[in-house]
């Protein structure tokens, strides 16, 4: 017979219960197993009721956040075994409201993401006639570690900043508005700036640092929001010593 | 009907049904060890203050004459004063580590299109402290 593992499910059910509450499944300890492969058996095999997002099962679309033995983790890249014996403790996202089991509500993120404008924003588009916008391997390097970002929020989870103040823009968002400020392309740098100038905006961050421990994706965002301090900063003191300079 | 019953129980948003929220805790920098050196070193700032606002009044009893200076002296070996000091050293000293150690993610140097290496970054204010303590040690100790 093949080994076990327990998990610890957090089970909510907004219609039933007062708070969330940990339910025990038994599932198999198996090699290739991650914790997102477990949470399909129970769903499949012992639970239909058990709620929880997943897509595309290989670290790409972001969907799978989970805290696993408290930590944030995409549960598609957490293998099973690094938890052996047990139990292994699955929990929704840190910070996030909870709608149903392990799923949060995540429409605070994505109107704080929409409020950065991480998209290239142009003064005057040229014609298409005239070709391409030109980037040279250099300039793509400037931006590319911040472009790797896949929204899975789990940089929000380990934010005490944004558990404490959830009026705080949080590392994803301002790791994507530095991402486009970089960008040689993009000409929206002052725009952004208005919004994250803000005391909520990159001066919420206090570098815990632990935002960029748990990227799976190696963004760096706090790496990101110390440099649009700096950026900030150095902008402050142009317009001081130049007020009639345009930046 | 039933939908209307959830209504008037439960707190709706235009977005989802009702939800769960947890607090965190007033402890929550006790959760994890990088929680906890994130702390320690936002509060040796505090030291740092202390050990300016301590060099200050020394400067000042240096102008103000021998008596006021041999009275800072004397004060300054008071064993609580001693012992606040040695602790206040520490964390001045955790707060440079730290601070030195996390500039080169703030600073991104280019140099002929290729970013600095951090320990370049590092080395640099590691360098500035040493030349600047340098001089501190000679003028006190010429």
């Amino acid at each position: 017979m093949a080994e076990n593992i327990t998990l610890e499910v957090t089970r909510y059910s907004p219609e039933r219960d007062a708070a969330p509450a940990f339910q025990r499944y038994e599932v198999p300890l198996r090699k290739d197993w991650v914790v997102l492969d477990a949470l399909n058996y129970i769903k499949d095999k012992v639970d239909g009721s058990l709620s929880f997002r997943w897509s595309c099962r290989m670290g790409i679309c972001g969907s799978c956040g989970m805290m696993v033995n408290g930590e944030p983790k995409l549960t598609c890249a957490t293998f099973l075994t690094s938890y052996a014996p047990g139990p292994v403790r699955v929990e929704p996202l840190r910070y996030f409201p909870v709608v149903r089991d392990l799923i949060v509500e995540m429409t605070d993120f994505m109107v704080k993401l929409k409020s950065v404008k991480p998209w290239i924003i142009r003064r005057e588009e040229k014609p298409v006639a005239d070709g391409e916008y030109l980037q040279t391997p250099q300039q793509l390097e400037t931006y590319k570690q911040f472009s790797m970002c896949i929204n899975c929020m789990l940089c929000y989870a380990a934010c005490p900043v944004y558990g404490l103040d959830p009026l705080f823009s949080g590392p994803a968002a301002i790791a994507l508005a530095q991402r486009y400020n970089l960008d040689s392309r993009d000409q929206g740098s002052r725009e952004r700036m208005e919004i994250l100038s803000q005391h909520e905006g990159i001066w919420g961050c206090t570098f815990v640092g632990e935002c960029t421990e748990v990227c799976p994706k190696h963004v760096d965002p706090a790496g990101a929001i110390q440099q649009y301090k700096l950026s900030a900063a150095k902008d402050w003191f142009k317009s001081l010593v130049m007020p009639w300079g345009s930046k | 009907m039933r939908s209307s019953e959830v209504n008037r129980t439960n707190e709706y948003t235009p977005f989802h049904p009702r939800w769960y929220r947890t607090r965190v805790s007033t402890y929550w920098w006790l959760w994890k060890w990088p929680y906890l050196k994130f702390v320690l070193r936002e509060i040796s700032s505090v030291f740092v203050a202390y050990f300016v606002v301590l060099t200050l009044e020394q400067i000042r009893c240096l102008s103000a004459g021998p008596e006021c200076y041999a009275k800072f002296q004397e004060w300054m070996k008071n064993p609580f004063l001693l012992v606040l000091n040695g602790i206040s050293l520490l964390f001045v000293l955790l707060h440079m580590l730290t601070w030195f150690n996390l500039a080169p993610r703030a600073m991104v140097v280019r140099l002929g299109g290729k970013r600095v290496p951090d320990l370049l970054i590092a080395g640099a204010n590691y360098a500035a402290w040493l030349v600047v303590t340098g001089c501190v040690a000679w003028i006190i100790l010429r």
